[in-house]
């Protein structure tokens, strides 16, 4: 039951989701949200893998996630950033009336 | 079934559930909720694989920073409903729904080809310090010193950009 191709799936049902929320979504806050369900389907697979073929191995998964939780920090404060600007400057949190780029 | 086995379930079923109310949920605040349920319960299975560091470190940053940054943002642009992005129609989002759930079968295919772990974690082979905060923070300045010190270059980037990019008048 609690195995780590059970871990393996869960994680890839996380992924998945967080994939359709990307693609489907057009709120930018509820895509940024399923980046990081995706980033934490990821740190789950690293943690399952790190615990079942090194349990008295050094610690590569778990630091790992470590870094990968900074950088999902980070990734949602500079997001957030850009769509403050965004929002000031069309009113809107909707990615599909971003084209102004487009040729 | 053991008591790990039942935990490992009903966790697995609330992130699952968090999950896929934060894509379905109209309202970004109860995506915000979802997303809590979601990495608390998934906290609770780093627990179950023997990570208690990861575990309060996940509560503490994702769920305690991210989603609080999440919620503050959401308050402070204060969107009408109409400002809230018009999703994709119906038809669309069934076909993304076909493709993700696409996604996940060739996934869990390839899991089953690759036949990674079927039994069960061996409980007997755990380090008793495997997954501590000594031992982790060991690893963290000693052999993985170089990417913690990167990273924390990466954390600076990260703040001015933001205050640039929130900044009123560049």
């Amino acid at each position: 039951m609690f195995t780590l191709s059970n871990c393996l799936i869960l994680a890839a049902a996380l992924f998945s989701i967080g994939v359709y929320g990307v693609v489907a979504r057009r709120n930018i806050l509820i895509m940024l949200m399923s980046v990081e369900l995706m980033l934490n389907a990821a740190n789950l697979a690293l943690v399952s893998f790190g615990r079942y073929y090194w349990p008295r191995g050094d610690h590569a998964g778990q630091v790992f996630v470590m870094l990968a939780i900074a950088v999902a920090a980070a990734e949602a404060a500079v997001g957030l950033a850009i769509l403050l600007a965004y929002f000031r400057n069309r009113e809107s949190a909707d990615s599909g009336a971003m084209g102004l780029l487009k040729g | 079934m053991t008591i790990v086995d039942i935990l490992f379930l009903l966790a697995a079923i609330a992130s699952v559930v968090g999950a896929v109310q934060v894509v379905s949920q109209r309202n970004p605040v109860y995506s915000a909720l979802g997303l809590i349920a979601s990495l608390v319960s998934m906290a609770i299975i780093f627990l179950l694989l023997h990570a208690p560091f990861l575990a309060v470190i996940q509560v503490a940053v994702y769920a305690g920073a991210i989603v609080v940054l999440f919620l503050f943002v959401i308050m402070l642009l204060n969107l009408k409903p109409e400002d809230l992005g018009k999703d994709p129609d119906p038809p669309v989002r069934r076909r993304v729904a076909l493709g993700s759930l696409a996604l996940f079968i060739l996934l869990g295919i390839n899991l089953a080809r690759a036949g990674l772990g079927a039994q069960p974690f061996a409980e007997e082979q755990v380090d008793p310090t495997y997954g501590s905060t000594a031992a982790v923070g060991e690893a963290l300045m000693t052999g993985y010193v170089l990417p913690f010190e990167v990273t924390s270059i990466l954390v600076i980037v990260a703040i001015v950009g933001a205050v640039v990019m929130a900044k009123r008048k560049l």
